[in-house]
């Protein structure tokens, strides 16, 4: 029968809607459009899939710790840092961003009972699902996995270079999970725009519901250019198109062009979500509401839009795109992110702040993303980028990027981990692994940084055997095995603490409404909800003597009320 | 439902404006299309939403000072559980292997595939397991 639901608050104690009786164990699993468990299952498949590439990545810095490593042999090593960069960016960094944790936290923070298209919701995790597989399957073929990089450019793609089936596999593989991804996208779009509880306008939206909005819109806008981009890819290879090899009149740039219209936006695709996760840690933490609300919207659509218009900064050396449009876009881009930067700072400003985990990852965050950030602008310099394009200054830039989006992630999971199992992570164990993390990323950058100035290139696998290029190195292996134990160390906190600290509804007295429900949320999501006058509806409805004030609004007024009252 | 059509109306302008702007002065076609299919995104669904919103009544959601018992009803149909997501999941899997693997795999594939839009289909008009 359908559930044909009545809204939450109407306090019904209907023992249908309270103790859902659905299949049990792996029948629940395949059969379930639960958007909870759905997310749940994104999170596991999406940190074992960060463990894998992180395997890659210790290799990696294994055969790199000296100059002429024999770990792996130089054709292995291809694959591994193809395969490095797609298992992080297309089967980690990307569905945990609008898989995981927004598939669990969106609806409960508008207050919706599920996401707006449940079957679509499930058929996207089985999408990444098979789509992961199908990727990593070529490890097992005999030609090895695809060993192209993971950007994929033609004429390294083609047959005559790439012959075996890791490829296809790859191409495969990423058609997979770019339908996963496109159907999230109109999930989310879908859910925000029409699941909310009343009240909740979209000035009242948590910045996070916010960022996922936006993220949902560039996943619409960026994603269908990619797959267009695969089928012709396939098509060259095996169809006898020439849509991108010179011999048949075709043009090779023309991939990078397509790949990078999605390959940008992808940046923002993975970061908005961690931008949103961060900002709700900060507001909480520092137990003030978000400084400059509407400037933070505004800056998430600001980047946003400004992404579209920078691809082909990654393509300054080709020599066929238009230098001065691409780099002025893509420095206007700092002007939002540092209006970001400036509110985080302003929202923690004399704030109390409570240095749990999950904000010493936020704050971590902060700081690590600060330094990729910058050294993003120096990229955007066209005279620059001729100079450090392709060396390692390019790598350490992308990885301070990518690991700040760690900590984010991992300040997500501690943040709201206890929401959706029920019990908090291990504090002591915690903290050790964010400092193992925070520390290990800057000694793993930073040398990078140098190595890229001092001009070696990326994506080889042995080195000049130079004093100084050993020791640099070898600190940056060294960075990454630190950065690995951290990674463990999660894993056995989740052990050792497996069930044994009781979260509670609220233990970190937030704001949002997710908070309001229980942990972990009923079937549907919440029994009542609580009238929705601000952003922070739990927040006021547990402090109405400090309620939030009206955007406009100051304090001195609200005084000046109560006084005459 | 203001604000959402703005927001793409305005995303909309954006890249009509940028498309203009960059395909004028590059004079490259591939970026210059994909901008110009950005514009519609924004476009098509923003004017779509950007006309009802004008002939609708604002909901429960668009109104400040809604109480929760403004937005009493039946909120949607939410289907309980289905494995035809899980179907199609499998069908679609079957069918990117026939790419790699040999042609045979389309069989099974497509018969998932259909077997999940049928499936799915009817199980939406009787309403689903709960």
């Amino acid at each position: 029968m359908t559930d044909v639901l009545e809204p939450a608050h109407v306090e019904h104690h209907d023992a249908d809607h309270e103790e859902h009786h659905g299949a049990t164990g792996i029948l629940n699993w395949l059969t379930t459009t639960d958007h909870k468990v759905i997310g749940l299952s994104y999170t596991v498949t999406a940190v074992i899939m960060l463990v894998i590439g992180g395997f890659f990545a210790e290799i990696i810095r294994g055969q790199l710790a000296s100059p002429n490593g024999h770990l792996v042999s130089l054709a292995q090593y291809n694959e591994l840092f193809t395969m490095h960069g797609s298992v992080m960016i297309y089967l980690f960094a990307g569905p945990f961003a609008f898989g995981a944790l927004a598939n669990i936290i969106v609806p409960i923070q508008i207050g919706a009972p599920d996401m707006a298209f449940p079957r679509l919701n499930a058929l996207s995790y089985w999408l990444y699902l098979t789509g992961a597989i199908t990727m990593l399957m070529g490890f097992f073929t005999a030609g090895g996995a695809a060993n192209f990089g993971w950007v994929g450019y033609v004429p390294l793609s083609n047959t005559l270079n790439s012959p075996g089936a890791g490829a296809d596999l790859w191409i495969g593989g990423l058609l997979l999970t770019g339908f996963s991804a496109i159907f999230t996208g109109v999930n989310l779009c879908a859910t925000i725009f029409y699941l909310r509880a009343p009240g909740m306008t979209m000035f009242r939206m948590p910045i996070f519901t916010w960022n996922m909005l936006v993220t949902a819109i560039l996943i619409l806008l960026a994603f269908p250019v990619l797959t267009a981009g695969l089928v012709m890819l396939y098509c060259d290879r095996h169809f006898g198109t020439h849509i991108f090899s010179v011999a048949g009149g075709g043009v090779p740039v023309l991939w990078q062009h397509i790949f990078w219209f999605w390959g940008h936006p992808e940046v923002y695709i993975l970061a908005l979500p961690f931008f949103g996760m961060v900002t709700e840690i900060i507001a909480v933490f520092s137990r003030k509401p978000v400084f400059g609300y509407k400037g933070m919207i505004f800056a998430t659509l600001t980047i946003a839009a400004l992404s579209l218009g920078v691809w082909a900064h990654h393509m300054f050396t080709t020599g066929v795109v238009l230098l001065p449009f691409f780099s002025i876009m893509s420095l206007l881009i700092a002007v939002p992110t540092g209006i970001k930067m400036f509110n985080w700072i302003g929202t923690m400003w004399r704030g109390e702040i409570w240095f749990s985990t999950a904000m010493l990852m936020a704050v971590g965050f902060v700081v690590t993303f600060l330094i990729g950030g910058l050294t993003g602008i120096y990229l955007a310099s066209p005279p620059l980028d001729f100079f450090t394009h392709d060396t390692y200054f390019v790598v350490a830039h992308f990885h301070s990027v990518v690991m700040a989006l760690v900590m984010g992630g991992l300040a997500g999971l501690y943040y709201w981990g206890p929401k959706f199992t029920g019990y908090l992570l291990n504090e002591r164990l915690g903290k050790v692994q964010f400092w193992l993390l925070f520390l290990g990323t800057q000694l793993f950058t930073v040398p990078l940084y140098i190595l890229g100035l001092e001009g070696m290139p990326r994506r080889m696998a042995v080195y000049p055997n130079d004093p100084q290029w050993k020791m640099l190195n070898d600190l940056s292996s060294l960075g990454a095995f630190i950065i690995g134990i951290s990674t463990l160390l999660f894993v056995v906190n989740i052990i050792v603490s497996w069930k044994k600290y009781p979260a509670g509804d609220n233990p970190w007295d937030a704001h949002t409404l997710e908070w309001f429900t229980t942990s972990p949320p009923p079937h549907h999501n919440f029994y009542r909800l609580p009238q929705i006058r601000s952003e922070r509806p739990t927040w006021d409805y547990n402090h109405p003597e400090h309620r939030t004030l009206h955007h406009g609004e100051h304090a001195s007024d609200h005084d000046k009320q109560e006084a005459t009252v | 439902m203001k604000v959402e059509a703005k927001i793409l109306l305005g995303l909309g302008l954006f890249f009509g404006l940028m498309c203009l702007v960059y395909w004028n002065w590059s004079l490259e076609n591939a970026g210059g299309v994909m901008m110009f299919a950005g514009m519609l995104l924004g476009f098509l669904p923003g004017g779509y939403y950007y006309w009802w919103s004008r002939r609708m009544a604002p909901r429960p959601e668009d109104n400040p000072n809604a109480t929760q018992s403004d937005g009493a009803g039946v909120v949607g149909a939410f289907p309980g559980s289905s494995i035809f997501p899980f179907v199609m999941g499998m069908g679609a899997f079957f069918v990117v292997l026939a790419l790699v693997f040999g042609i045979w795999l389309l069989v099974p594939g497509l018969a998932l595939v259909v077997w999940s839009l049928l499936g799915g289909t009817a199980e939406g008009r009787r309403g689903g397991q709960h």
